[in-house]
């Protein structure tokens, strides 16, 4: 499945309609994670930042296992360890692979104000493309499962790409290719559907009642999807979102300030090139969060 | 929408300036068709071998730069599995994957090295140099210490002054040749990582 | 491993006890993930940690290293008690119809012939009794109470599941409950696999612990079936081709022994590794012991090696005592060695007790290091601050350090842990001068035989005769010695049963050791290896991943020792009649006239298996020895003793006898046992291993490793780090008697507080991975804490249970 720029259905902040006459009649992809069958051995972190040519730093011990400690533009993917004991006494290490999910709905997309910086192909990747890209961080906003991370070297946003330029040759991802037990599977996304559900089977014979998939709605499903034993109580899993969303943030941009238009725009222009230069991207907090929340529950 | 702090207001309005504002203005490079990276192995050369780790002994694809034309010289730039390997089948586990920086490791040794005694540096020495001088000592430390027969007279032929370590990881071929080479000098004290 | 790693998808249940596959070997461990997912197999986990491979599986119980034969000293007991043995199995294909010499006694943690001052045994009571036709006596019923069965079941009897939570630690209704899961697989259609590793290994009584796990694999009769087995998982990429090679100090390669020095009589050497079988037709395969080594010796001496001369007999080395690492080190500290030589080998960091590693380096005149990294042991008189506090001024020792190919720079043969050797290529030249193993060990050879030739010395002829028939003397290839140590015809053979008809010309490879001759006629370096390099090529490099039977058995892929064959014993997957016990996973079967199937047979390929041949046929018995006779150190059955280091005063199995504290015929040098620690002074017990990031002292020099797992820690229960105070990520100390190390704490909840003898044992975790060089953080040698003492029958140092104290740093 070629992934040229024809075979592009969306894009950041442009309104012009893309080329559509070609689609994805053989499927989209999807990758799955079995979190059930996951050994926390890194090899997918290894095989990413190798075949990405990525290096992170070395780091240091915190008191996990967890290394490095978190995504970052080096970084696209990474196991979060969670020690958790069952009502019963017993003992389970969850360890849950972190990294995009792409969502068949993207918030970062829609956060994106750079006119082709993060687009999404017929097959369902969401990728980014850094020479676009302003490092505004309204994709980290955008995100609802936390993941991408502005670069301290160029200020731009990086993330999984679901390995584009292997499954563009229809390779699969090097993640999926290394992993030793088979935890991370790739197909198209039936294919996974229907996989996951003899895994869910397999558990629930193995006294995990509550075992199920995970492909929220909330994002219109994604295309990295997780077989869970705790289906029922996904934050258990390092806090994967029970039902993730796109932050109230990018609707406000896409509800309230871009019907502003130009107006706005240049009326801030100066003082927003110079923000950026001076203190580089913006974040948001939890405030933040909280008030354009309440604001967005009040205008809708 | 009354309530929207002008802090936030900036946030939304200014940040997408940047972009939108900038391309604009001109500062935006000539609209870009967004693709994805190039594949890096297209032309490369595939050459087949084994991890050299655990006893697993995995499959292993090893990319190279150059086409084996006689002006390249080839270089390994990328290590995944070998799908046709019946027991990885493709996969490798974190220090398999992370091969490339093994043979690239900036601890790689490229010249031999000698310490003199008493001395806290290397130094740089040839490679016959070195192999003469280990050849003197070995033969002035089997000379002298070799034990033919023991007292009461049974036949030992035994050289017990020095011993060695043979490596694991090393091939069958090496283990074979080394072997055959240790014990012609009679050693005793030859062990492999089989012992810890 | 008897059976490889696809074949564990077959498996109905997984033991992976004394290991941690899914850490150590993940991409092995594919193959249990793939017995869960396909073959609805069960995964247990026994380790004093809940690990990675607990992670996945289906039931985990905690136990105080070093405790393992308790735990399945016990289920053996609990398996013979229920009856949950494979009864056609056991009777018909093991000793346990056997009857044991009236002599054979064991007493309060003692075998009879103790010598308590040279700390071994006389072994001549540990024997089965013969009968008055020379072979051994048997009783079929089992009721004797002189069969092996009956001993066996009285020995274990003390075993009871209450000793074993007093004893490991193990909570009894889990113990009892992994006991059930494994029973089940004593039908003749269950099958369990055992994966064990260093956790097993690396005991003062690490070799008996095994045992009891093949015991156990016996009596389910999961030996020799597919999905069964036990599996060795090996640590490095050849340790399992070294030591099929010989590399070790008392072997030979094919694991034919070197002679001591007692054996001066070359027939008397030759008949006593060539048994004659000890009941009617049985093959006892050894009987060829002397075609083995008359090739071998050919391969090595050629025209040198004659009938008259005994083939060079002389030309070997003869032992007086074992010459193993930690002797060697011994010896080196004792200032009674001169040189030492380091290939692909760092024992700074991989022996026990640096300290004294470091002293014992120091004294030496000459060391040679070779290796593509730079190896602590190459700078041992370097000082690295607190890491390694040397005096260089005052280390008088010579070293070299010549730099190596590594695997991506060679062509060569690993024989992996399923006995598969896999040739491998080139693909990149070596960074600088770096030279290949074969070309650095060829030119001192080269030159140490040319002074030789030129000057004499001592005792020259195994040296100036070494055949050396390479094109490039001074850089022999890759394929000459693969096809040397195969094997090949020195002179046209004639078919013994037709002389006119010669079987294989002078100079050609040969298929495999039943070709070989003890007339000198024939050179095979490795007997086991023959056929490696047959008539038709190089079959190691053979890539047909055909699987036409589907339960993994790719014959044309590569080539395993011995003839190519999967499955060991594979003949004991059939019942007496030659029928396979689970038609399912059928290896072989009895056809009428041949075995065949989809192995090559474990057998005499026409033998009618109404001749009662048994499936063993490396044993005299021709059948699988619960009772080992004299084979082991330590006695015939194995028997529970403490670590050396133990938090515990007596062996509750033997409460009234000191001597069975510790292992009774461990070899304990003096100052070592005056290192050792007491519980008093260093209260936690600690056990070290490896983690999935890293592989040994190499991957802290691999970026991308030492990027996900990059600073030195150690794994401390929580509730030890209550006690004591210690806040995960702060600095502990961890000392024992011989050193200490400073480390981030990982405080967990994965290791657990264990009550043995009714008091809190805690344990701690200590992985090995770092050193003072390389990428990844500095840190210190993991081996400044642990016993210089080995395994009594491998001397393989007790790495896996000593005594530590834990403070904060």
């Amino acid at each position: 499945m070629a992934l040229q720029s024809l075979d592009i259905v969306r894009r950041s902040a442009t309104t012009l309609p893309e080329p559509q006459a070609r689609g994805a009649h053989t499927g989209q992809v999807a990758k799955l994670i079995d979190v059930s069958k996951c050994i926390g051995c890194k090899a997918c972190q290894v095989a990413c930042m190798e075949w990405n040519d990525l290096r992170d730093e070395v780091g240091s011990c915190t008191g996990q296992y967890d290394n490095p400690a978190d995504l970052s533009d080096q970084s696209w993917t990474l196991m979060r360890f969670t020690e958790h004991e069952t009502a019963g006494g017993d003992l389970e290490w969850l360890i849950r692979k972190d990294g995009c999910m792409h969502c068949a709905d993207p918030g970062c997309l829609k956060a994106c104000p750079s006119p082709g910086a993060i687009v999404q192909y017929a097959n369902g990747i969401v990728d980014f493309h850094q020479e676009h890209c302003i490092g505004c961080g309204y994709c980290v906003t955008g995100c609802p499962f936390d993941v991408p991370r502005i670069s301290q070297k160029d200020k731009k946003a990086y993330k999984c790409t679901l390995c584009s330029d292997r499954v563009a040759v229809g390779l699969e991802p090097a993640c999926v290719k290394t992993c030793p037990t088979g935890a991370i599977e790739f197909g198209t996304k039936d294919d996974m559907r229907q996989h996951a559900a003899e895994r869910v089977e397999d558990l629930k014979s193995r006294g995990y009642e509550q075992a199920g998939l995970y492909d929220p709605e909330g994002v219109g499903g994604t295309h990295v999807m997780y077989v869970l034993h705790h289906a029922d109580q996904p934050q258990l899993y390092a806090g994967l979102p029970e039902q993730p969303r796109i932050s109230p943030l990018v609707g406000l941009w896409k509800g309230v300030a871009k019907p502003l238009g130009l107006l706005a725009i240049v009326a801030t222009a100066a003082a927003g090139f110079l923000h950026y230069i001076g203190i580089g991207p913006n974040e948001t907090d939890e405030h933040d969060e909280d008030a354009a929340r309440r604001e967005r529950e009040k205008t809708t | 929408m009354s309530a929207l702090t002008r802090r936030q207001f900036l946030k939304v309005t200014g940040t997408t300036l940047v972009g939108s504002s900038l391309a604009l203005m001109g500062f935006s490079p000539a609209p870009a068709l967004a693709e994805v990276r190039q594949f890096k192995l297209a032309r490369a050369t595939e050459t087949r071998n084994t991890c050299p780790y655990c006893s697993v002994a995995c499959g292993v694809l090893m990319y190279g730069l150059g086409d084996g034309a006689k002006n390249a010289r080839p270089s390994v730039f990328h290590i995944e599995g070998d799908p046709d390997h019946p027991v990885n089948r493709g996969t490798l586990c974190p220090k398999g994957a992370a091969l490339i920086d093994f043979i690239h490791s900036e601890s790689r040794l490229k010249f031999p090295e000698y310490r003199a005694p008493g001395s806290d540096t290397w130094q740089r020495i040839s490679w016959d140099d070195a192999l003469e001088r280990i050849a003197r000592l070995m033969k002035a430390d089997r000379d002298a210490n070799f034990v033919a027969a023991t007292p009461e007279g049974l036949t030992v032929n035994r050289w017990l002054t020095t011993g060695m370590l043979a490596a694991s990881a090393s091939s069958n071929e090496v283990g074979y040749l080394t072997h055959k080479v240790a014990r012609s000098f009679g050693l005793l004290a030859f062990d492999n990582q089989a012992r810890v | 491993m008897t059976n490889h790693w696809v074949d564990i998808k077959n498996a109905d249940l997984v033991l992976i006890m004394g290991g941690n596959a899914a850490e150590a070997h993940p991409c092995g461990f594919k193959w249990v993930t793939e017995a869960k997912a396909h073959n609805k197999a069960k995964l247990i986990v026994v380790d004093p940690r809940f690990t990675r491979s607990a992670s996945v599986a289906d039931v985990y119980a905690p136990i105080r290293t070093g405790t393992d034969i308790v735990f399945l000293g016990g289920l053996i007991n609990h398996l013979l008690t229920n009856d949950a043995i494979q009864r056609e199995y056991v009777v018909n294909y093991t000793d346990l119809s056997f009857i044991v010499k009236d002599e054979f006694a064991f007493e309060q943690g003692l075998y009879s012939g103790y010598d308590a001052g040279r700390r071994s045994y006389d072994k001549s009571s540990w024997d089965y009794a013969i009968g008055e036709d020379g072979y051994v006596r048997t009783d079929p019923t089992l009721t004797d109470p002189r069969c092996v069965y009956s001993l066996l079941k009285r020995h274990y009897a003390r075993y009871t599941p209450e000793m074993v939570e007093r004893v490991c630690g193990t909570p009894k209704d889990k113990v009892l409950a992994i006991w059930d899961m494994i029973a089940s697989t004593a039908t003749p259609t269950r099958a369990m696999t055992i994966m064990y590793a260093l956790g097993w290994t690396q005991h003062s009584i690490g070799s008996q612990m095994i045992r009891t796990g093949a015991m156990v694999q016996l009596l389910l009769g999961n030996i020799g079936v597919s999905g069964g087995g036990m599996n060795a998982l090996r640590g490095h990429s050849n340790i399992q081709g070294l030591t099929d090679l010989g590399l070790m100090s008392n072997l030979l390669p094919g694991y034919m022994t070197l002679p001591n020095q007692a054996e001066q009589d070359f027939e008397a050497y030759i008949a006593a590794r060539a048994p004659r079988p000890l009941r009617p037709n049985q093959l006892s395969y050894w009987q060829n012991y002397r075609k083995f080594f008359v090739s071998f010796m050919k391969a090595w001496w050629g025209d040198a090696a004659t009938a008259e001369n005994r083939w060079a007999f002389d030309y070997l080395p003869k032992l007086d005592k074992p010459y193993d690492m930690l002797q060697a080190y011994e010896l080196m500290h004792q200032g009674r060695m001169n040189g030492y030589i380091c290939q692909g080998f760092n024992p700074l960091a991989a022996a026990p007790n640096k300290a004294k590693l470091t002293a014992a380096f120091s004294k030496l005149k000459y060391l040679v290091v070779m290796d593509p990294l730079a190896t602590e042991t190459s700078e041992f008189w370097k000082n690295h601050g607190v890491l390694h506090d040397v005096d260089s001024a005052a280390i008088q020792t010579e070293v070299f350090r010549l730099p190596t190919t590594c695997f991506a720079e060679e062509d060569g043969s690993l024989t992996n842990s399923s006995r598969w050797l896999q040739w491998h290529w080139k693909g990149a030249e070596p960074p600088g001068e770096a030279r290949s193993d074969l070309e650095i060990m060829a030119g001192l050879f080269v030159r140490m035989r040319a002074m030789y030739r030129a000057d004499g010395g001592a005792f020259p002829d195994p040296i100036v005769n070494l055949t050396w028939k390479y094109a490039r003397p001074e850089s022999p290839a890759p394929e000459e010695l693969a096809r040397e140590f195969s094997g090949s015809a020195l002179k046209d053979l004639a078919d013994p049963k037709d002389p006119a008809r010669i079987v294989r010309k002078a100079g050609e490879q040969l298929a495999g050791f039943a070709e070989l001759r003890d007339d000198g006629s024939t050179r095979s370096g490795c007997w086991i290896f023959c056929g490696a390099w047959g008539p038709t090529g190089n079959l190691m490099a053979r890539r047909d991943n055909a699987d036409p039977t589907g339960i993994g058995q790719t014959l044309n892929w590569a080539f395993a020792w011995p003839a190519n064959r999967r499955v060991l014993y594979n003949r004991a997957s059939c019942d007496v009649a030659g029928q396979p016990f689970d038609p399912r996973r059928a290896l072989v079967a009895w056809n009428g006239s041949a075995w065949s199937g989809a192995d090559v047979p474990d057998f005499a390929a026409g033998e009618n298996p109404a001749g009662g041949m048994g499936p063993f046929i490396m044993n005299p018995e021709g059948v699988a020895r619960f009772f080992a006779r004299g084979a082991m150190a330590e006695g015939p059955f194995p028997e529970h003793y403490e670590p050396f280091e133990t938090p515990l005063a007596v062996n509750p199995l033997s409460p009234d006898q000191p001597q069975a504290l510790h292992n009774p015929a461990a070899r304990v040098f003096g100052d070592d046992r005056a290192a050792f620690g007491t519980p008093d002074r260093f209260p936690h017990v600690a056990t070290t291993y490896r983690l999935t990031e890293h592989f040994h002292y190499w991957t802290k020099h691999v970026r991308l490793n030492a990027i996900t797992q990059p600073e030195q820690f150690v794994e401390i229960g929580a509730a030890l780090a209550d006690e004591l105070g210690i806040a995960n990520g702060s600095r502990v100390r961890v000392s024992s008697n011989r050193g200490e190390i400073v480390a981030v704490a990982m405080v967990t909840k994965r290791i657990r507080p264990l009550t043995v003898e009714g008091r809190v044992v805690h344990q701690v975790g200590v992985p090995i991975h770092w050193g003072f060089l390389g990428v990844a953080k500095p840190g210190y040698l993991a081996n400044t804490l642990t016993p210089f003492v080995g395994d009594a029958n491998t001397q393989t140092p007790e790495f896996k249970s000593f005594l530590v104290r834990v403070e904060k740093a």
